[in-house]
């Protein structure tokens, strides 16, 4: 059917164009507004849990320390010297085989330690690992994972720090005190950020053989890593392991990560709402504009609605006139917005995320269509008083109107 | 021949409350008007010729009384049923014109069509009703500031034709028009009563009122 009705909002709009556009100008600002906001928010989110996810699946066991909470980073437990606070090779055995079948498990030892390169002194920590597990931990930058016992993989910082690369030399150890030993660097780590199980960027990877050689603490874990096959695994291990070593006494602590997986993105999620309900009020702004476009209009109109109800237009549709003009001018700016928010979306999150990985991403794109649906809704809701104004207007009296 | 009345007054008043007092615009006002009568309401301004029409027209409602249009009393009936008689029984012709200024000249007339059928009028009846009043097809495609005022009562009389009504009301149709328009305004107004309309018009001028078949005079709300 010819819609005369709508016919009349589209001619309103086109002949009134400049103070349509103002109008329609609000709009776009708001639905760009939101939806770039929303997007930073997905992308800040997205970003960060890719990040701690490779941990998420991590659980940590140490040795129980009196009550005290986690007992430290890494070397935390080991180099204060009491042999309570190790995990024996007897426990680590029993906790190996609760959870192997849950994912893979490894033993840590660790300690902080002097090192010195050429005539550069410093310390870092050294962990013994299973020159098995490595591998699968951990992914290289250059060079190979150690195959002898006199060879180790560093982490990027330690090699940035000290200048090194694949073939220097390190010299672990206070010649003033028990003596160094002198390793070779086989492999450089890729960066792997914050992490709760190896803390591997500022470390020197060894193998438990080289480790218990320099250290001499054969069957002493500081902590055991558990890398669950499933995330859902996660409390049903944890209770079985606690359950079997906490039996009679406080023997194991456990620590995972998604607790704090969930109170980061929660966090996150509550930042980006505050600053979408910021970015909300321009919304408010151009709905107030729609709404004074759409009384202009009605006041500008009264006498053709007058004529329109007297050769028998229904107040129906004379509300429905100004509602489609409402929706016309919503559409196009949500339209406007909806493609300018890709362009400035995408500016927003390169500069606030540093990278637009999860740009396209459904949760960050979500935004767009939403803050369109608000901005329309916004828009309607502004029309429907001018429009009921219009359709309520006597028929006598709008006609008499100049 | 038996005359069937198209509409009856009985005892209408309108009652306008201002804050100096009531006006009654109308009082006790009661009146009928046969199908095919050509009738013309005359009296000096402010008598209640404007207010009848408004209550003819189903623009207003009684303040008392009753009005009966094919026997159907409008105090029963609700805005929606009003605005229906409005567009279907009833055709409006004003003194000034009064086209919708952002539609063209046709699609003023074909407006009420696409109003009552919800579809475009693609039996040529719009344009038929141009050709009648004198309105060709270029001219048609002019919106209304674009027209003469010859021209557009000529395309408002085409609007008030195109539901095919059984009563068109007429307010100072010529008005606001030289007198040979006028004249050739009101011979077809003439035409279209011959061919059996009903026309009911207001006007303060005797010599248009002198085309009616019938007139009626009003003063101080009441028909004399």
């Amino acid at each position: 059917m010819k819609d005369v009705i709508l016919s009349l909002s589209l001619r309103s709009i086109r002949i009134h164009l400049l103070r349509s556009v103002l109008a329609a100008l609000g709009i776009v600002i708001g639905v760009v507004a939101i939806s770039s906001m929303g997007m930073m928010g997905a992308n800040m989110t997205l970003s960060v849990t890719e990040e701690l996810s490779s941990m998420a699946n991590n659980l940590v066991v140490r040795a129980y320390s009196g009550g005290g909470g986690f007992g430290g980073g890494p070397g935390g437990g080991g180099a204060s010297g009491s042999g309570d606070e190790f995990i024996t090779e007897s426990e680590f055995r029993e906790i190996t085989k609760i959870a192997e079948k849950y994912g893979l498990v490894y033993g840590v030892q660790s300690e902080s330690d002097r090192i010195e390169v050429g005539d550069r002194k410093g310390r870092a920590t050294v962990y013994g690992l299973d020159d098995r597990v490595i591998p699968s931990i951990f992914s290289l930058s250059e060079g190979t994972f150690p195959k002898s016992t006199s060879s180790v993989v560093i982490g990027p910082t330690v090699a940035s720090r000290y200048s090194l690369k694949t073939g220097s030399r390190i010299d672990i150890g206070d010649p003033d005190n028990g003596g160094t030993t002198t390793v070779r660097v086989v492999g450089i780590l890729k960066e792997r950020g914050m992490s709760m199980d190896v803390n591997s960027d500022s470390s020197i990877i060894a193998s438990q053989k080289l480790f218990n050689g320099i250290y001499g603490r054969e069957g002493e874990y500081n902590q055991v890593n558990i890398i669950l096959n499933d995330i859902n695994d996660t409390q049903k291990v944890k209770s079985a392991i606690l359950e079997k070593m906490n039996r009679k006494e406080e023997t194991v602590t456990i620590q995972d990560s998604s607790r704090m997986l969930e109170s980061i993105t929660s966090t996150l999620g509550t930042m980006t709402t505050f600053v979408m309900a910021i970015a909300g009020i321009s919304l408010l702004v151009a709905a107030t504009s729609i709404f004074n476009v759409m009384m202009m209009s009605v006041t500008e109109r009264v006498r053709e609605i007058g004529i329109m109800r007297s050769i028998g237009t229904q107040k129906s549709e004379i509300r429905k006139m100004f509602i489609y003009e409402a929706v016309i001018l919503g559409t196009i700016g949500a339209t406007i917005g909806a493609l300018l928010s890709l362009a400035i979306g995408w500016v927003v999150v390169l500069a606030m995320v540093g990278s637009t990985d999860y740009f396209f991403s459904p949760s960050s794109l979500v935004y767009i269509p939403s803050a369109m649906l608000v901005g329309i809704v916004i828009c309607v809701i502004s029309g429907v008083y001018p429009a009921w104004r219009a359709s309520n207007l006597d028929p006598i009296e709008a006609l008499r109107a100049e | 021949m038996v005359e069937t009345p198209l509409i009856e007054l009985v005892d209408v008043t309108r009652v306008y409350p201002l804050p100096s007092g009531d006006v009654v615009a109308l009082d006790r006002v009661s009146l009928t008007i046969n199908e095919g009568e050509f009738v013309a309401i005359m009296g000096p301004s402010g008598s209640g010729k404007s207010t009848l029409l408004n209550q003819l027209g189903c623009l207003d409602r009684p303040t008392s009384g009753d009005l009966f249009i094919r026997g159907k009393n409008t105090r029963e009936m609700n805005d929606r049923e009003l605005t229906g008689l409005r567009l279907n029984t009833i055709g409006y012709i004003f003194q000034r014109f009064n086209l919708i200024p952002l539609l063209t000249a046709y699609e003023n007339v074909e407006y009420p069509y696409l109003m009552k059928h919800r579809k475009p009028d693609d039996s040529g009846w719009v344009d038929l009703l141009l050709g009648m009043v004198g309105i060709d097809p270029a001219m048609a495609a002019h919106k209304p500031p674009e027209l003469s005022g010859g021209q557009q009562q000529r395309v408002a009389i085409a609007r008030a034709l195109v539901n095919d009504p059984a009563l068109i009301l007429c307010d100072e149709p010529t008005g606001n028009l030289d007198s040979v328009t006028g004249h050739q305004i009101m011979e077809m107004l003439c035409d279209l009563n011959r061919k059996g309309r009903t026309i009911l018009m207001v006007t303060h001028d005797a010599e248009v009122a002198g085309y009616a078949e019938r007139t009626i005079v009003m003063r101080d709300g009441r028909v004399t």
